[in-house]
């Protein structure tokens, strides 16, 4: 029974380094700030936590006992990813990084525009 | 809510009290049986039972948990497959739900499903402000998203 155990909690570790690895080549490869942004600040956070899981599921099953800092871990970057996600993307348009070329479109700057236009009307 | 669970906690005091047990235990069986009494007044309360708002965020929790790792699945087939074959763009989703917290829940939680990022709220709290990596996969995905999260959000805060 202990294989079994151990053999989930080997495939458990291995995906989330794979995870963690496909993100940081898209780091790599992804065109502008923004892209790269992407798949650093998320799907690295599914990698962490699977790999912080399968560190749970080990204490449980070996140590037999509930180890629950570790699930105050996974519970705090699930909260705090989205957070610096946000904030560096913010900070990033709002310094001006322009997007990448092949970009479709930029609501955003639509609107600001209006806004601005707006505002020089009145 | 924070009234009747301040009344559930006194009840399963209460329990506790009255079984001489001080075990937590016996605190979980007081505070289930508060519950129940909680259930049976429960047209005296100016708000609903609030076990259903814990259900309401509990299912939120698996919805958010399952949309995480599809959307995870589908930027890592992006990021692996040869061409990259990406039209990343900012578009702008309007918001129904109103209150600050809600719309701080909705702009993290499309945040951290992948293939999605809030880049910006407007000043009105009308429109949130996304990057996407692959536009064309969003725009059909992103109404579903945006609705199953929003109702989830609206039946916590209803």
């Amino acid at each position: 029974m202990t294989e079994t155990y151990e053999i989930i909690i080997g495939v458990m570790v291995l995906l989330g380094a794979i995870i963690s690895l496909i993100a940081t080549i898209g780091a790599l490869r992804f065109p502008d700030f923004y892209t790269r942004n992407h798949a650093i600040s998320k799907s690295t956070t599914l990698g962490v936590s699977i790999v912080l899981l399968s560190a749970l599921l080990y204490f449980i099953f070996f140590e037999a006992h509930f180890n629950s800092r570790l699930v105050l871990a996974i519970l705090f970057i699930l909260m705090t990813a989205p957070v610096s996600g946000h904030l560096i993307g913010r900070a990033a348009y709002n310094s001006g990084v322009k997007l990448a070329d092949r970009s479709v479109v930029d609501d955003l700057k639509r609107d600001r525009q209006k806004l601005q236009k707006r505002k020089k009307t009145q | 809510m924070a009234f009747q669970m301040l009344l559930n906690f006194f009840l399963a005091f209460t329990w506790m009290f009255l079984k001489t047990t001080f075990t937590p235990a016996s605190f979980l069986v007081g505070y289930f049986w508060g519950l129940v009494i909680l259930f049976i007044f429960r047209s005296y309360f100016s708000e609903r039972f609030y076990l259903h708002r814990v259900i309401a965020i509990i299912k939120l929790f698996f919805l958010f948990l399952k949309e995480l790792v599809l959307s995870n699945l589908s930027v890592l087939k992006l990021v692996i497959s040869p061409k990259l074959s990406i039209k990343p763009g900012i578009f702008a989703l309007p918001v129904e739900v109103e209150k600050d917290w809600e719309i701080m829940l909705l702009a993290n939680l499309i945040t951290l499903t992948p293939g999605t990022l809030t880049v910006e709220v407007s000043g009105d709290n009308k429109t949130l402000y996304i990057h996407a990596v692959n536009i064309d996969d969003v725009k059909d995905s992103i109404n579903g998203i945006k609705d199953t999260f929003e109702k989830a959000i609206m039946e916590v805060s209803r």
